[in-house]
């Protein structure tokens, strides 16, 4: 049962205070109902992957990725997502020991990978528009930007929910409702490891090889 | 707000036979080093195959390519988000392999399509081309 302080707090004739009490979840159901959500984020890379797939080679007459993509970049910006997530499964091991300290750090490290990612994905989307390859170009373009852009849009949102998370636990500790937070965000993070392997592998990789 | 020691979970899981959850979360520092020893040699490869162009063969080294990339998905699903047949009575995997099925639809169905709508377009000349909106 949830019940908002507020309401007690006005009733009391107190001054009201702005949070939600929980009760202890049974965190079985939190883990498959966030799994089913990552099946269905899943089933929308997979859509965009489709339809990279269909329009990947229509460069109308504009550049192909060869001419395009930075391999070196990109290898970078893969080890920075693969650095990510070794240190968050350390995050991950330090909240199972109740080390708050320990959890906190690795998540600030863990968001400065993430940070690193999104920064240079941002540079090289800017190096794309200036070289006049925006999504307008062509279809080729248009999947690409959308597709990784979507990736780099969940990458972001996970770096936010892990400064939020951050705030949680120093402010209340490792209790079972931020132990059952951190998970979810554990398999987030990881989930978005798992797509950018499809990203790197088929469009970059494959793209440039023609 | 009762927490109990790691330690005590597989006992309790054990006896109720069901998960709590705690699956998700759970691994050791062996298992996420060997993922993350596992995902730089599956990374590694791929690159090195394209950026030194090892292979004469584009199709060869395509299909490496996706070969590996399909690899390192398992390392990641093993070793990071702790997948197995157990975790949640059965219905994360489940909804993995009901996932993995959409997206094979989805993903063949789309290219097989597309493919034959390419393949079966009247012939355009260039001059039609260019008068196209």
């Amino acid at each position: 049962m949830t019940e908002f302080h507020t309401e007690r707090a006005l009733d009391e004739g107190q001054a009201p205070a702005f949070y939600l009490t929980e009760e202890h979840h049974p965190e079985g159901s939190t883990m498959l109902g966030f799994w089913l959500y990552l099946m269905s984020d899943c089933l929308i890379f997979a859509v965009l992957f489709a339809t990279h797939a269909v329009l990947g080679r229509n460069y109308a007459a504009g550049p192909s990725p060869a001419d395009l993509f930075d391999l070196p970049l990109v290898a970078v910006n893969t080890s920075m997502l693969l650095f990510s997530s070794i240190t968050y499964g350390f995050a991950m091991l330090a909240m199972e020991r109740y080390e708050k300290k320990a959890t906190l750090t690795w998540m600030a490290v863990t968001a400065l990978f993430g940070i690193a990612f999104v920064g240079l994905e941002f540079y090289e989307f800017a190096h794309l528009l200036h070289e006049g390859a925006g999504p307008q170009r062509s279809a080729f373009l248009s999947s690409f930007f959308t597709l990784v852009g979507t990736h780099g849009l969940h990458v972001t949102a996970g770096i936010v929910w892990m400064f939020v998370l951050m705030a949680q636990v120093a402010k209340r500790g490792l209790i079972p409702e931020n132990k059952r937070r951190l998970m979810c965000l554990s398999m987030f993070w990881h989930f978005l490891d798992v797509v950018w392997i499809g990203v790197f592998s088929f469009v970059y990789l494959m793209g440039v090889l023609g | 707000m009762s927490t109990h020691a790691p330690s005590h979970e597989d006992a309790f899981e054990a006896h109720h036979g069901h998960s709590h959850g705690h699956d998700a979360g759970h691994g050791t520092l062996k298992s996420y080093a060997t993922g993350f020893v596992l995902s730089v040699i599956l990374t590694a490869i791929p690159f090195w195959l394209v950026m030194a162009d090892i292979l004469d063969s584009a199709v060869l080294t395509a299909a490496i390519i996706m070969a590996l990339g399909a690899v390192q998905i398992v390392v990641h699903m093993i070793f990071f988000l702790h997948m197995n047949t157990r975790s949640e009575g059965g219905w994360t995997m489940m909804a993995l392999i009901f996932t993995i099925l959409l997206v094979a639809i989805a993903l063949s169905g789309s290219l097989w399509v597309m493919h034959h709508l390419n393949t079966n377009m009247m012939p355009m000349s260039p001059e039609m081309m260019k008068n196209m909106p």
